[in-house]
């Protein structure tokens, strides 16, 4: 059944107002819209990094459900074993709620240090939402580059130099790394649209079993863009499908944001700081050209996977 | 029914899990502790408990995992070994300052490099500061009692702490020897069931675990833990007095063997006592008082216990069976700490044995009571059975 923002604007979010999160920074955006239409109970498991040290600065808490953070890359171990004592105390009788769990990294988190333990629970098949709120870096040490740092980004470990003109490599794609896992949920979705974040975190807390979900969200600051521009920017992302949304229910994969005509990569990118430095100069424009390519031969893969023709 | 069973340190660790039947096991496989494990994996297969078993995809996600579900209110057990244990290391404050109850059976093995497979206790030492007790096991069958004494010892309200309980690896993992064997029932009457105060699990009531915690909080809290150690060496003698109820074999804190009277006295811990007992009774019977002094307890260490136990004596020997490069072996350093807080100044040999499995012969332990008798009492560390 489809989501009515209307009918949560009155519904607690799990995570207060008065967090330090920055202005504009998607992170809280992304669980707020994201379980803002799951009924059940909730349990939160958080990674290290911003998202964890901002909401539980001793001696408040800005989170209205159970929450356990215990280190950087153990947030897939953190969270099966939360759900493996909920399972072993409810079959004895001792819980009778019946309780979700999701479990919050970034990408650093997710992406890089946290791989195994995320890799390790998806295989286990435990029940779990994992969702990735992906900013592409690390931006509570500072706008360091992680995997999920695009290609052509300036970020403090891969900075566009006289000779180097930002990060080399283009990101991982953990989103497919986490379907390969046979697991009966996975998505991609980003900020502009509440409806598909909502719906989307909540199939995934609603269907039995490990699920994944990958948000792009900006980061002000790393991103160099305007705290207004949250929506506006990830709709590019999604719009010049540098970041297809989609989803994939027991191994069938649908595109579930059609964008309605091919815009250059260039829109989504010139707006953002950290790639001002590739609109400088003749050298850069291959970089670009790279970059453009990448994102067409990435869109095919997944119109294929897709089984969709439509070219938009 | 109580039963006498022929069985290895390992199995008979398993043994007391089977009893104890906890809520979570979350392990992965290094030997020498494998077999622990192994063996619970067949109970899981085989009905014989219900426990929820996380086949984890590493040491360090079995820790996590054992440390979320404390936390959500479960009774935890796990094993380990060597750098299996020191993957945790990261995870073991955490456990501590959560104050998440877990038994850990943890069986000694020297950490690489080299890579080797057998005993010593650098493993265990590295994670000396970690806000864990640990208790260190002479044989099986303590083993197997100490496994069940530490369910209640860990979720004492007055300390709520994990606990190690350490067996030597090959030694006593892969030993086979006679293990008296609790009845099922009794075991379950003694451990009860665990009632956690804060737990996650508790919808209604939301608890924060492992907020971030700046300059203005962090060290009052890490004071608490310094008090909430404290409190095992009040409450430990209670509760293994209450197990010495159910199954006749009390263990103190201190195994103190024949030191009453004792002027050369060695200070050891687990298996390698059974020999330098041996000696202790040789020399006895020839008319020279030794003594064995045992640690069971090294955290929290009783400190004034031991200086109690070896401040009469002319000589003293440590026998660590780990190093602490460029320092001072860390057994040797507690007695000597000890001993100086007391005011007592017995020269003190610190000797090494063991490393890297080692084997330990009851003449190291004859020679080095000779040279505590002879007064011969180095200042630097010795090492027992080197060949150089």
């Amino acid at each position: 059944m489809a989501i009515r923002i209307k009918d949560y604007t009155q519904k607690e979010s799990p995570l207060t107002n008065g967090h330090r999160m920055c202005p504009g920074c998607g992170a809280p955006t992304a669980v707020h819209q994201g379980l803002m239409g799951v009924e059940s109970p909730l349990v939160v498991v958080n990674a290290t990094g911003c998202l964890e040290v901002s909401t539980t600065v001793y001696p408040f808490s800005s989170w209205r459900v159970p929450w356990i953070h215990t280190a950087f890359e153990n947030a897939g171990a953190g969270v099966s074993g939360v759900e493996a004592a909920y399972v072993a105390l409810k079959k004895r009788g001792k819980i009778d709620r019946d309780i979700k769990f999701v479990a919050f990294g970034g990408d650093g988190g997710t992406y890089d240090i946290g791989l195994q333990a995320l890799s390790g629970a998806l295989e286990r098949g435990q029940d779990f939402t994992y969702i990735c709120y992906n900013n592409g870096g690390y931006m509570n040490t500072g706008a360091q580059r992680s995997s999920a740092t695009p290609k052509g980004a300036n970020a403090t470990t891969s900075p566009a130099g006289s000779v180097i003109p930002g990060k080399l490599q283009k990101p991982k794609d953990l989103t497919a790394i986490a379907e390969a896992h046979h697991v009966p949920y996975v998505a991609q979705t980003t900020l502009f649209n509440a409806t598909d974040v909502a719906e989307k975190v909540k199939r995934a807390v609603e269907t039995p079993g490990p699920a994944f979900v990958n948000i792009l969200v900006p980061c002000v600051l790393f991103w160099g863009i305007d705290p207004g521009l949250q929506q506006d920017i990830c709709k590019l992302a999604a719009d010049t499908r540098f970041w297809p949304v989609y989803e994939v229910v027991d191994g069938v994969w649908k595109l579930t944001y059609k964008p309605k005509k091919r815009i250059p990569i260039e829109e989504f990118l010139k707006p953002q700081g950290r790639f001002r430095h590739l609109f400088k100069g003749e050298a850069s424009k291959a970089m670009l050209d790279e970059i453009q390519a990448d994102v067409d031969a990435d869109w095919k893969k997944i119109l294929d996977r897709c089984g969709e023709t439509w070219e938009g | 029914m109580p039963r006498r069973e022929i069985t290895s340190g390992n199995w008979a660790f398993a043994e007391a899990m089977r009893q104890i039947n906890p809520d979570v096991v979350a392990a992965y496989p290094i030997t020498p502790s494998t077999d622990i494990p192994m063996k619970f994996a067949d109970f899981v297969a085989n009905g014989k408990v219900d426990t929820n078993f996380v086949t984890v995809e590493s040491e360090h996600s079995a820790i996590t995992a054992c440390v979320t579900a404390s936390a959500a209110g479960a009774r935890v057990m796990t094993a380990s070994s060597a750098n299996g244990v020191a993957l945790m290391h990261e995870i073991f404050p955490i456990a501590g300052c959560f104050r998440t109850p877990i038994v850990f059976g943890l069986v000694n093995r020297c950490l690489g490099a080299p890579i080797n497979i057998h005993c010593d206790h650098s493993d265990s030492m590295a994670e000396r500061d970690a806000g864990w007790v640990h208790l260190y096991c002479e044989d099986a069958q303590e083993a197997y009692d100490t496994a069940i004494l530490s369910v209640r010892l860990a979720e004492h309200k007055d300390v709520l702490s994990p606990v190690f309980v350490c067996q030597d690896g090959f030694i006593t993992s892969h030993g086979f020897e006679p293990v008296n064997l609790l009845d099922d029932t009794a075991v379950k009457a003694f451990v009860g069931e665990r009632k956690a105060d804060f737990p996650l699990l508790d919808i209604d009531n939301p608890v924060t675990y492992g907020s971030f915690v700046m300059s203005e909080y962090y060290f009052e809290i890490k004071r608490q833990q310094v008090e909430a150690m404290k409190n095992v060496l009040k409450v430990y003698d209670g509760v293994a007095k209450e197990y010495e109820a159910l199954s006749g074999r009390f263990y103190p804190k201190l195994d103190a063997y024949r030191t009453e009277d004792a002027e050369f006295i060695v200070v050891v811990m687990s298996s390698a006592s059974g020999v330098v007992k041996d000696v202790v009774d040789e020399l006895r019977d020839q008319g020279i008082r030794a003594g064995c002094l045992r640690v069971r307890m090294f955290r929290p260490f009783p400190a004034e216990e031991v200086a109690a136990a070896l401040g009469g004596a002319k000589a003293i020997a440590v026998l660590d069976r780990a190093l602490s490069i460029g320092g001072t072996a860390p057994l040797a350093a507690e007695v000597k700490s000890a001993l100086y807080d007391a005011g007592k100044s017995v020269p003190v040999q610190s000797c090494v044995y063991g490393l890297g499995g080692r084997d330990f012969f009851p003449q190291y332990a004859r020679d080095l009571f000779c040279d505590l008798a002879a007064g011969r009492v180095l200042r630097e560390e010795r090492y027992l059975g080197l060949l150089e």
